[in-house]
């Protein structure tokens, strides 16, 4: 009996593996990541690429809210520039970065390996899902320089303040959103289409990689939470365009719809923005400790669990909404339960690193990280839920805390860590290993320096949202705007090793970190039709430490078809 | 292509006559995998439903807790929309009709079909103006008028997009056109959407008319 050596993984080299051929009027070379590409691993990093420049744009804007909060009067910008500027920040960091990026790149690259399969289902709706996104991002950024300025309101665009501030920016900002949001639905079904339709024969749902099923999940979330959403700011455009009164209670309406409708979409947008980075580190976790992914299956149904949850607790934005005690009850029960497929999945990670035959590269340091930081965000979480706690740090500084936590600390973590991990297979290079952990570090300290010190804020009643605060709250204000400044550092490592690795990085080989699942299995960066010849049959994407005879390896390695002699 | 069936990989069919990246291109082609259009269509209009679903929660929520002033004017005239309704779900049945022609290799009835469903969608918008002209209310009224014209607005917009659809199909389906009896996708997604149309127009006729 022997041990399934990684070798026997190792697909053999395929350098530069030939593209040539009749490509049609599909453009060669890097002009391809300019061009309307139906090639699912270029619209991949043509959302990657697309959403980390937002993300440099979010950052910078983060960077103005942060030093005007670094002293408690409004001196560095005007009030209505940083209300501006607040709004841009979130609506950028979650409709242009998060979103695309932790969806789109990620699963645009992946899940046709996943799958088996040498395309998404629907190629087309794929491109112009990606295609709304530049413009949307042009035009909310526009938005800045109109007469009027940007939409005011905060990412979250309540009524009656979305009715009150400059019309102009708000109109705008709604039509950014909902291109955005058909991006998004697009996005959705083509991933539900691609992971329940184009299964390789002989592929089972249950020998999905898991990040399929975050997927899948996810984009079950987009189909049933988007259009909802973009009913919704119809109707507030509608306000602000024609007067009618549905939100607006000087003509009859009603704010708390709004409310209601906006979070029934934006509570699952959470999970939207940290179900695939679950995904995603359940990927990562299994190959750099050596050991099968622990919990197939109740990571599976805790999935699940959490997408029919997750439809059913928005209420829990609102406690201080006028909400009626009976439906207060049922949101903080409902919200409460969430934490316990959450924590199925934490206590799941751990037991895959338990023993484990851990290397802690760069990729590994973030998605560690991602573990400690999303627990700490999902129990301030929890205590957000219950409603005596919320309503006391309700629309404060804790809030701010707890939020970034689960998207910075969970999310931003695992896309970074991703980006170590499959920046091989996008490029064919390695990234350094001394800058990624140069830049972990500077991550991770930065990163808990600044938004750990805003639940101590919160709890002591600095309000969010607002450029002045009391005097009494100015240092930590301070550790918090250096915390911001030694993130926003942390970048220039990282751009400096994806950019200059991608020329001069060391060459990495087909599957330079020994893993099992099917992306490996073909030559880095894969060929337009993502295996030479058939897609390989991956029962096992964990099988790690299992003995060769065990690992049922009906699996065909990109190494068997290529050695594979010619008749 | 080989078949993909072979579970254990049997490797020396697949380099026989596997498809090699440059032979074709393969990305946007349907005849690689099976045809899941429909699958995506239906996936959808699950979407487009969400998105009714949320104006009719608005509805019933005003509805409930948000009494209309004094004086307010939101009374309906029953008979057209009964009419209107009536010729919806009539089209229903003409277009399924109409697919069935198509199967069956039954050209000019399948056409047929297909243009009276379209006549029955423009009567039924043609009925939703004569209303639209005869209410008492504008959209600014009040709340019940405001959501009055947004839900059958949104409604009546996606019947203008479905009898253009039926139009595209009607004239693709003239001899040598691209939807035949082998390639009926562009027919069957049309009358997939339509009877979601008609399906929310029937949950709109309660909510709205009856209730």
């Amino acid at each position: 009996m022997t041990l399934a050596s990684p070798s026997d993984f190792q697909a053999p080299q395929q350098s530069s593996p030939d593209q040539g051929g009749p490509r049609g009027l599909q453009p060669e070379g890097w002009l391809r990541y300019l061009s309307f590409s139906l090639d699912h691993k270029v619209i991949g990093l043509q959302y990657m690429v697309c959403g980390f420049l937002f993300y440099f744009l979010g950052g910078a804007l983060a960077g103005v809210i942060r030093t005007e909060l670094a002293s408690p009067i409004s001196d560095f910008v005007s009030r209505e520039t940083y209300n501006e500027v607040l709004t841009l920040h979130g609506t950028v960091m979650i409709f242009l970065w998060i979103v695309p990026v932790v969806n789109g790149a990620f699963g645009n690259y992946l899940i046709p390996f996943y799958v088996g399969a040498r395309d998404m289902a629907f190629p087309r709706l794929n491109a112009v899902a990606f295609w709304l996104i530049p413009p949307a991002g042009i035009l909310l950024i526009s938005s800045y320089f109109i007469k009027g300025g940007a939409a005011q309101s905060g990412w979250t665009a309540y009524p009656p303040l979305s009715l009150t501030t400059p019309s102009l920016g708000q109109v705008i900002w709604i039509i950014s959103v909902l291109l955005l949001g058909g991006s998004s639905i697009f996005g959705g079904i083509n991933f539900i289409a691609t992971i329940l339709k184009l299964r390789r024969p002989g592929l089972k749902m249950m020998q999905l990689p898991m990040y399929c099923w975050a997927m899948l999940g996810t984009s079950i979330l987009v189909v049933l939470s988007t259009p909802v959403l973009a009913g919704t700011l119809i109707l507030l455009s509608f306000d602000i365009i024609a007067h009618t009164g549905f939100f607006n209670p000087a003509l009859g309406g009603n704010v708390v719809v709004y409310q209601h409708l906006f979070w029934f979409y934006s509570h699952p947008a959470v999970y939207i923005m940290v179900l695939p980075a679950f995904g995603l580190v359940s990927e990562i976790i299994p190959i750099h400790a050596r050991k099968p992914l622990f919990g197939y299956t109740t990571m599976v149904y805790s999935i699940i669990a959490i997408v029919v949850l997750g439809l059913v607790v928005w209420a829990h934005h609102m406690f201080t909404s006028g909400t009626p005690p009976w439906m207060r009850l049922f949101f903080t029960i409902a919200t409460s339960f969430i934490a316990v497929p959450t924590g199925i999945k934490f206590f799941n990670w751990l037991a895959t690193l338990w023993q484990g035959k851990i290397a802690l590269n760069s990729a590994m340091l973030f998605a560690c990280a991602f573990i400690v930081n999303f627990v700490f965000g999902g129990i301030t979480g929890v205590a957000l839920a219950q409603v005596p706690f919320d309503i006391h740090v309700h629309d404060t500084y804790f809030v701010v805390g707890h939020f970034h936590y689960i998207v910075y600390g969970g999310t931003v973590f695992i896309i970074f860590s991703s980006v170590y991990h499959w920046y091989p297979k996008f490029t064919g290079r390695m990234l350094d290993e001394h800058l990624g952990r140069f830049h972990f570090l500077l991550t991770f300290i930065g990163f808990n320096l600044c938004f750990a010190p805003q639940h101590w804020l919160g709890l002591n009643g600095m309000p969010r949202r607002v450029a002045e605060y009391d005097p009494s709250f100015t240092t930590l204000n301070q550790v918090s705007s250096v915390g911001a400044l030694l993130m926003a550092v942390s970048t220039l490592p990282f751009l400096f090793n994806v950019v200059v690795s991608a020329f001069r990085g060391e060459v990495a080989g087909d599957n330079p970190w020994k893993a099992l699942t099917p992306e490996w299995l073909t030559s880095s960066p894969p060929p337009v039709e993502n295996w030479i010849g058939e897609a390989p049959l991956v029962t096992h994407p964990y099988g790690y430490g299992a003995p060769a005879d065990r690992l049922d390896l009906k699996m065909v390695t990109a190494e068997q078809i290529w050695n594979d002699p010619k008749p | 292509m080989t078949s993909l069936t072979s579970g254990t990989g049997d490797l020396a069919q697949i380099s026989s006559d596997v498809d090699i990246a440059g032979q074709s291109d393969g990305h946007g082609e349907h005849g690689e995998h099976p045809d899941v259009r429909l699958f995506g269509l239906a996936t959808f209009l699950v979407a487009d439903g969400m998105t009714f679903a949320g104006f009719f929660a608005a509805y019933l929520t005003f509805r409930a807790v948000n009494p209309l002033p004094e004086n307010s004017n939101y009374e309906l005239e029953l008979l057209l929309p009964s009419i209107n309704t009536l010729l919806l779900v009539l089209s229903s049945f003409t277009f399924h009709r109409a697919g069935r022609g198509l199967l069956r290799g039954e050209g000019q009835a399948c056409r047929s079909w297909l243009a009276i469903t379209a006549a029955l969608g423009l009567a039924f918008l043609a009925g939703q103006m004569v209303e639209y002209f005869h209410l008492p209310f504008g959209l600014t009224d009040n709340l019940f008028a405001s959501t009055f014209y947004a839900l059958t607005g949104f409604h009546g917009l996606h019947v203008t997009l479905g009898v253009i659809c039926i139009l595209i199909v009607w004239w693709q389906t003239r001899t040598a056109g691209r939807i035949k009896a082998s390639t009926p996708f562009g027919l069957e997604a049309a009358e997939l959407y339509w009877h979601f149309v008609d399906g929310i127009w029937l949950v709109l006729y309660g909510i709205l008319y009856l209730l």
